[in-house]
C-alpha cells in the first residue's frame, strides 16, 4: 500500500528531528542538530535493508518516491517564500558579507572534495529526464 | 472576484500546486525554446521563484515574499519547513550508503571548516566596515554562517536588532547566491559526484540555498549535499557564541 512508504517516510522525519531536538539539548544551543540529516540516514540504512521481514514494495515505494518527485516544486515554493526584498536591501555590509562567504566556500570544494578517494556514480531518478 | 479570492486563501496549499505547476511549466517551456535546454528547467523555476518572491516584497513590504500577496498565501505553506524537510528525506530513498560512507569524513570536517570559514569572512568583512564591538563583530560573521545561526548568536550575546536583521540579510544573501550560482560554477569546481554534493553541503550549510542550488544542477545530488548542510546551522549554533565568540574578543580587545 502507498500509505505504507508514506508512512515509514513520516516515521523517519519524525525520529529524526526528535533526536536533533534532543542533541540540541544536551549540546545546550537552542537549535535543532541536523534532524533531518539523521532522518535521511534513517531511511537510507532502511532502505538498504535486504531482509525478506523488511522489504518493500514497489507500490509502497511509490509513496516515498511521489514526495522525492515532488522536492523542486517544494524547493521552487520555497524559493518564491524568501524575503528577497529584504536581501537586496539589507545594506552593502550584508551583501558583501553573503558574497565572500559564498565565493571562499566555493573555492574548497575542489580541496575537501578530494579526500575520501574514488567519486562514485549517481543513481537514477524516476523523473528520468534529469540531467 | 472576492468569493474567487476567499476560495483560494481557504484552499491555500491547493491554490500552491497550482501556482507552482504554472511556474514549473513556464520554466521548462523557457528552457526548451529559449536556452534549448542548456539551463536547465528547474534552475529557471528556482530563479523565477526568487524573482516572484522580489516582487511580493516589493508590492507589500511583507517578509515572506509572494506568500504576502493574500491569494498566494498558500505558497508558504507548500514552501515551508515541514514540507521542504518532509521532500528531502525522501530524496535519500535508494542513496547510495557506501558513497555516503567514503565521504563521510571530509563530509564532517566540511561542516566545521565551512562554519568557521564563513564566520571568519563574515567578521573580517564587519571590521572591515567599521565595526569594533565584539558583539557586532560575531553577530554578523554568524549571519554570514546562515540566517538561523546570526540571530541565534545575537540574540545569546545581547545584539541590538538592527544588528540582528543585518545578520540575517547576510544569511539570506548567502541562501540566495548558493540557489543561484550553483549550477553556474558546478562544472568548475567538480560538483558532479556525491561526494563533492557532501562536502558543498556541509561548506555552505544553507539548507534552501544547498538543496536549491543542487536540485537545479543535478537533482540526483540533492540528498547527499542536503545531508551534510542539515548539521551545518546545529554546528553553527555551537561553535559561534562559544568558541568563535572569544576567539573575537581576545582578538579585537
Amino acid at each position: 500500500m502507498v500509505i505504507y512508504g508514506v508512512s515509514l517516510l513520516a516515521f523517519c522525519m519524525l525520529f529524526g528531528v526528535y533526536v536533533g531536538d534532543l542533541l540540541g539539548e544536551l549540546l545546550g544551543v537552542q537549535a535543532n542538530v541536523g534532524g533531518v540529516g539523521i532522518s535521511m540516514l534513517l531511511l537510507i540504512v532502511l532502505s538498504n535493508v535486504s531482509s525478506k521481514r523488511f522489504h518493500l514494495k514497489p507500490v509502497s515505494e511509490s509513496g516515498i518516491q511521489f514526495w522525492s518527485a515532488l522536492y523542486i516544486p517544494i524547493v521552487v515554493a520555497m524559493a518564491a517564500k524568501q524575503n528577497v526584498a529584504a536581501a537586496l536591501s539589507g545594506g552593502w555590509m550584508a551583501l558583501t558579507a553573503g558574497v565572500a562567504a559564498v565565493a571562499v566556500s566555493f573555492l574548497l570544494i575542489p580541496l575537501l572534495s578530494r579526500f575520501g578517494g574514488s567519486n562514485a556514480p549517481l543513481p537514477e531518478t524516476i523523473e528520468g529526464s534529469e540531467p | 472576484m472576492d468569493a474567487l479570492s476567499q476560495l483560494l486563501v481557504k484552499n491555500g496549499i491547493i491554490t500552491g500546486f497550482v501556482f507552482v505547476g504554472v511556474v514549473m511549466w513556464f520554466s521548462y517551456w523557457l528552457s526548451d525554446r529559449i536556452t534549448r535546454g542548456r539551463i536547465h528547467g528547474s534552475a529557471i523555476a528556482i530563479g523565477l521563484g526568487l524573482v516572484l518572491a522580489w516582487v511580493g516584497g516589493a508590492v507589500t513590504g511583507g517578509n515572506k515574499g509572494i506568500a504576502d500577496i493574500t491569494v498566494f498565501s498558500g505558497v508558504a505553506l507548500l514552501g515551508g519547513a515541514m514540507f521542504r524537510d518532509f521532500a528531502i528525506i525522501a530524496t535519500a530513498y535508494g542513496a547510495n550508503l557506501d558513497a555516503i560512507k567514503k565521504a563521510g569524513i571530509a563530509g564532517a570536517l566540511s561542516v566545521v571548516i565551512g562554519v568557521v570559514l564563513s564566520f571568519v569572512v563574515g567578521a573580517v568583512t564587519a571590521v572591515l566596515f567599521g565595526y569594533t564591538d565584539p558583539v557586532a563583530i560575531s553577530t554578523i560573521g554568524a549571519g554570514a554562517a546562515t540566517y538561523i545561526v546570526g540571530p541565534v548568536t545575537g540574540t545569546a550575546l545581547g545584539a541590538s536588532s538592527d544588528l540582528i536583521a543585518l545578520s540575517v540579510a547576510a544569511g539570506l544573501v548567502k541562501s540566495v547566491l548558493v540557489m543561484v550560482a550553483t549550477p553556474l560554477v558546478a562544472s568548475s569546481i567538480g560538483l558532479n559526484n556525491p561526494q563533492s554534493a557532501m562536502v558543498y553541503g556541509g561548506l555552505m550549510g544553507t539548507t534552501s540555498g544547498v538543496a536549491g542550488g543542487l536540485a537545479a544542477t543535478d537533482a540526483r545530488l540533492v540528498p547527499y549535499g542536503a545531508m551534510t548542510a542539515t548539521f551545518y546551522t546545529g554546528v553553527g549554533c555551537l561553535l559561534a557564541p562559544s568558541v568563535l565568540f572569544f576567539a573575537v574578543k581576545a582578538l579585537v580587545a
